[in-house]
C-alpha cells in the first residue's frame, strides 16, 4: 500500500483528481479484464465531477493510465471540438499539470473516445478508451446481471442469436445499428459501446490495446491487442457497415475533403438539401491536407 | 457549408457557465441591499436543504453541502453531485466499528407501535402536526424579529433533564420474543460501496449503504409503490429517531476507540410480519421481522422509505422478488441520485453518430420494405 499522492503545494487536487488509491483499483480491474479478453471486471467507479453517462468510466480509466508525459487526443462523435470532448480535455488539462494535448490521432499515446473509433489505425503504442453507456450485450434479452453473468460464463447466447434471428425473420435486416455485439477471442460477447457498424471491424486484430469503461454500471473491459473480435452474424445474412451509398449506387464522398472510405455524418443544409461530411475531423483535416 | 457539428465547443461551455454565475447573482442587479448568500444561513435556515445533501452526498460534511447548495442555486441533485465528487479525492484511511445508535444524542425520538416507551416518546422538531398554512408574516421578517425568537425559546426552555442514552423499542419486543435473535451476519464487516462494486446477489450491508446515500424522492417512490400494493410490508414504525451521534475512530498511536466527532442522524426501525409457515430462524414461530433504515441528517421520510425497502428486498432475498419494490437488482441500481440524474442528462448530449446508424437501419428496412410491396 505505498501508492505515494502525487499532490504538489500543499491543498491542491491529486495529479490526475483520483486519489492513489483509486487508481491502483482501476489499474487492478484493467489487468484482469486484459487477462480475460471481453469479460466484464466489476469495480468500484469514483464519482467524477462530471455526470454519470458523460464519460465517468473512460476518464476513470483515462486518469489512472495517465502519466506526466502523455499526449493526449479526447474525441466526441469524432470531433475533437464536440463540447463533451472540449471539457473532459478541459478537466484533464486541469488535473494533470505537464500532460500534453492534440487532435492529431498519429501523435497521441492515449484516446479517450466516446461513440467513434479513428479512421486512422492505430499503433501498438497507442491506449484507446471508450466510454459505455451499457456494458452488457444481454440487456436487451434479459434484465438480470445475476442472471446475465451466468450466461456470459456459460457463453450461452442463444437468446441474442435469437433476437438477431428474429429481426431478420420481421425485417429481412439485423436491426442493430450501433452497440454492435461483438464475441471477443471466441468466447465472451461485448458491447463495443455505442460505435457504429463501422468502426466494429477496428477492434479485430487491433494493434492497439482497447479499453471500455462503464462508470455508472462499475465495469471495465478490454480488447486486448491482436484479439479476435466477430460481430454476430449468421453464414447466410452477413454483418454489414453502415451504407454509405446515394441512390445511383454511388459511395457519397465527404463534401469538405472528398474521401469515401470514411464515417460520414450527414447535415441538411437550410434548402433542405443534405451533404455528407466526416464524422472523424482529424482524419478529414488530414485528407484534405494532403490534397 | 450551413451547418457546422458543435465547433467552438469550449467557447459555448464558458458562456453557458457565464450566463449561469449571472442568474446566481443577478439580484444584486435590483438592489443595493443584495446579499450573497451566507453558507451559516444555508447551514441554519435551510437545514433541512443541508440534510438531504449530506445524506444523498455520502459524506457528513454540512459546510461542503451548504457550499454546494449555494453553488448550484438550491438545485439538491447537483449539489449531492458536487459533494460526491469531492468525496472521490479523499482516500479512505479508517473505518469505524458499528456505532451503537442507543448512544444517539437525541433530539427526537417516537414510536408509532406504543402509547409509551421506556424513556419516553419526544416529539422534538417536526412538522407533522402543525397546519400547513403559509405563514405570510415570514414574507417580511424583520431581523430584529428574528434574532429575538431562539433567545425568547431558550429562556422559557425548562432545563434539560435527558439521560445519556435512550433504550431500543426494539429490544424489549426482542427480549419478549416477538422477533427472531440478531442474527449472525450483523457482526460480518460492513460492505463498502465506495470500494466495492455491487455483485448480486449482495450482502444486506451493501443494501444498506447503497440505500443510505440513495435520492429521497427515488427511495420513497418504491417503498410507496410496496405500501399501496405492489408488497406486502404493512410496517408499523417501532421506533424513529433523530439525534447525534457520536463517532468512534481508533486512536492512531494506541487502537483505543475515540470519539472524534458526532454526526446528525435519522433512525428508523419497523416491525411487520412474515406469514407463520415461511418465518425463518425462530422454528416456524411466526415472528415479527424488522426493517431498518438509517441516513445522515434529519431525514425521516428516507430512513422510513428505507427501512420499509429493506423489509421487502429481505423478503425478495428469501423467497424470490414478487414486486419491483422486493427486486435488489431494481432497487439497488435505480435509487441513486447521481446515477440516475447523470444518464437522464447525458441524452442532452451530441448523439448524432449513433443516430447516423439507426437512420441508415431504417431507411434499409423501409427499402426492403417497399421492395417486398
Amino acid at each position: 500500500m505505498n501508492a505515494t499522492p502525487l499532490t504538489q503545494g500543499g491543498n491542491a487536487y491529486n495529479f490526475g483528481f483520483l486519489d492513489e488509491y483509486a487508481k491502483k483499483e482501476v489499474r487492478r480491474a484493467v489487468l484482469k479484464a486484459i487477462a480475460i479478453p471481453g469479460y466484464q471486471v466489476p469495480y468500484a467507479s469514483r464519482e467524477m465531477p462530471m455526470g454519470r453517462g458523460f464519460g465517468t468510466g473512460g476518464l476513470q480509466l483515462t486518469l489512472a493510465l495517465i502519466g506526466p508525459d502523455e499526449v493526449m487526443k479526447v474525441i466526441d462523435q469524432g470531433s475533437d471540438d464536440s463540447v463533451n470532448a472540449v471539457n473532459l480535455r478541459r478537466f484533464i488539462e486541469m488535473t494533470c499539470p505537464g500532460v500534453s494535448t492534440t487532435t492529431k490521432t498519429a501523435e497521441c499515446t492515449l484516446i479517450q473516445s466516446r461513440h467513434r473509433i479513428p479512421e486512422l489505425p492505430l499503433t501498438s503504442t497507442q491506449i484507446i478508451v471508450l466510454q459505455v453507456p451499457y456494458p452488457d450485450p444481454l440487456v436487451v434479452v434479459e434484465p438480470s446481471e445475476d442472471k446475465r453473468k451466468t450466461m456470459h460464463g456459460e457463453a450461452d447466447y442463444s437468446r441474442l442469436l435469437v433476437k438477431l434471428y428474429e429481426d431478420i425473420v420481421k425485417f429481412d435486416e439485423i436491426t442493430i445499428s450501433h452497440r454492435y455485439p461483438t464475441r471477443i477471442n471466441g468466447h465472451y460477447v461485448i458491447d463495443p459501446s455505442p460505435i457504429p457498424r463501422w468502426d466494429v471491424p477496428k477492434l479485430d486484430d487491433s494493434a492497439a490495446l482497447i479499453l471500455f469503461g462503464a462508470g455508472r454500471e462499475k465495469k471495465i473491459y478490454a480488447v486486448p491487442p491482436h484479439t479476435r473480435a466477430e460481430p454476430l452474424a449468421f453464414s447466410d445474412v452477413p454483418f454489414r457497415v453502415e451504407d454509405f451509398r446515394d441512390g445511383a449506387g454511388q459511395r457519397r464522398a465527404c463534401a469538405r475533403c472528398g474521401s469515401v472510405d470514411s464515417f460520414l455524418d450527414e447535415f441538411v443544409s437550410d434548402s433542405g438539401g443534405k451533404t455528407y461530411q466526416c464524422s472523424d475531423s482529424d482524419w478529414c483535416d488530414g485528407v484534405e491536407a494532403s490534397a | 457549408m450551413s451547418y457546422v457539428a458543435i465547433k467552438g465547443g469550449g467557447r459555448a461551455i464558458a458562456a453557458a457557465a457565464a450566463v449561469t454565475e449571472y442568474l446566481r447573482t443577478e439580484e444584486g442587479l435590483v438592489g443595493t441591499a443584495a446579499e450573497p448568500l451566507e453558507i451559516n444561513a444555508i447551514l441554519h435556515q435551510l437545514r433541512h436543504l443541508v440534510d438531504r445533501v449530506v445524506s444523498e452526498g455520502g459524506v457528513y460534511h454540512p459546510q461542503f453541502a451548504a457550499l454546494a447548495i449555494k453553488q448550484s442555486m438550491g438545485d439538491t441533485l447537483e449539489a449531492a453531485f458536487a459533494l460526491r465528487a469531492w468525496r472521490s479525492t479523499r482516500p479512505r484511511l479508517a473505518a469505524t466499528p458499528p456505532l451503537d445508535t442507543s448512544k444517539m444524542r437525541l433530539i427526537r425520538r417516537i414510536s408509532s407501535a406504543f402509547k409509551e416507551i421506556p424513556g419516553g416518546q419526544m416529539l422534538g422538531p417536526t412538522p407533522d402536526y402543525a397546519l400547513r398554512l403559509l405563514r405570510l408574516e415570514l414574507m417580511d421578517e424583520s431581523p430584529e424579529a428574528f434574532r429575538a425568537i431562539a433567545r425568547e425559546w431558550l429562556k422559557t426552555c425548562p432545563e434539560p433533564q435527558l439521560p445519556d442514552s435512550f433504550p431500543k423499542v426494539l429490544d424489549a419486543l426482542r427480549a419478549e420474543g416477538l422477533l427472531p435473535p440478531v442474527s449472525a451476519t450483523r457482526l460480518q464487516e460492513a460492505f463498502d460501496i465506495t470500494r466495492e462494486p455491487l455483485v448480486f446477489p449482495v450482502p444486506r450491508s451493501a443494501a444498506l449503504a447503497t440505500m443510505a446515500r440513495a435520492e429521497t424522492g427515488s427511495l420513497l417512490a418504491i417503498a410507496y409503490s410496496n405500501m399501496r400494493g405492489y408488497g406486502d410490508v404493512h410496517p408499523t414504525v417501532a421506533e424513529l429517531r433523530v439525534g447525534y451521534l457520536p463517532v468512534l475512530l481508533p486512536h492512531p498511536v494506541t487502537g483505543e476507540l475515540t470519539e472524534a466527532g458526532e454526526v446528525l442522524m435519522t433512525e428508523c426501525e419497523v416491525v411487520a410480519m412474515y406469514e407463520a409457515d415461511k418465518a425463518n430462524d425462530s422454528g416456524g414461530k411466526p415472528m415479527f421481522t424488522v426493517g431498518y433504515g438509517a441516513c445522515f441528517g434529519h431525514n425521516e421520510v428516507k430512513a422510513i422509505s428505507m427501512a420499509i425497502l429493506d423489509r421487502a428486498l429481505q423478503k425478495g432475498m428469501r423467497d424470490g422478488a414478487a414486486n419491483p419494490s422486493e427486486d435488489p437488482e431494481f432497487v439497488l441500481l435505480h435509487v441513486d441520485g447521481v446515477d440516475s440524474m447523470g444518464f437522464a442528462s447525458h441524452y442532452k448530449m451530441p448523439h448524432y453518430v449513433t443516430f447516423q446508424s439507426d437512420l441508415d437501419r431504417l431507411r434499409t428496412t423501409q427499402n426492403k420494405n417497399r421492395e417486398i410491396a
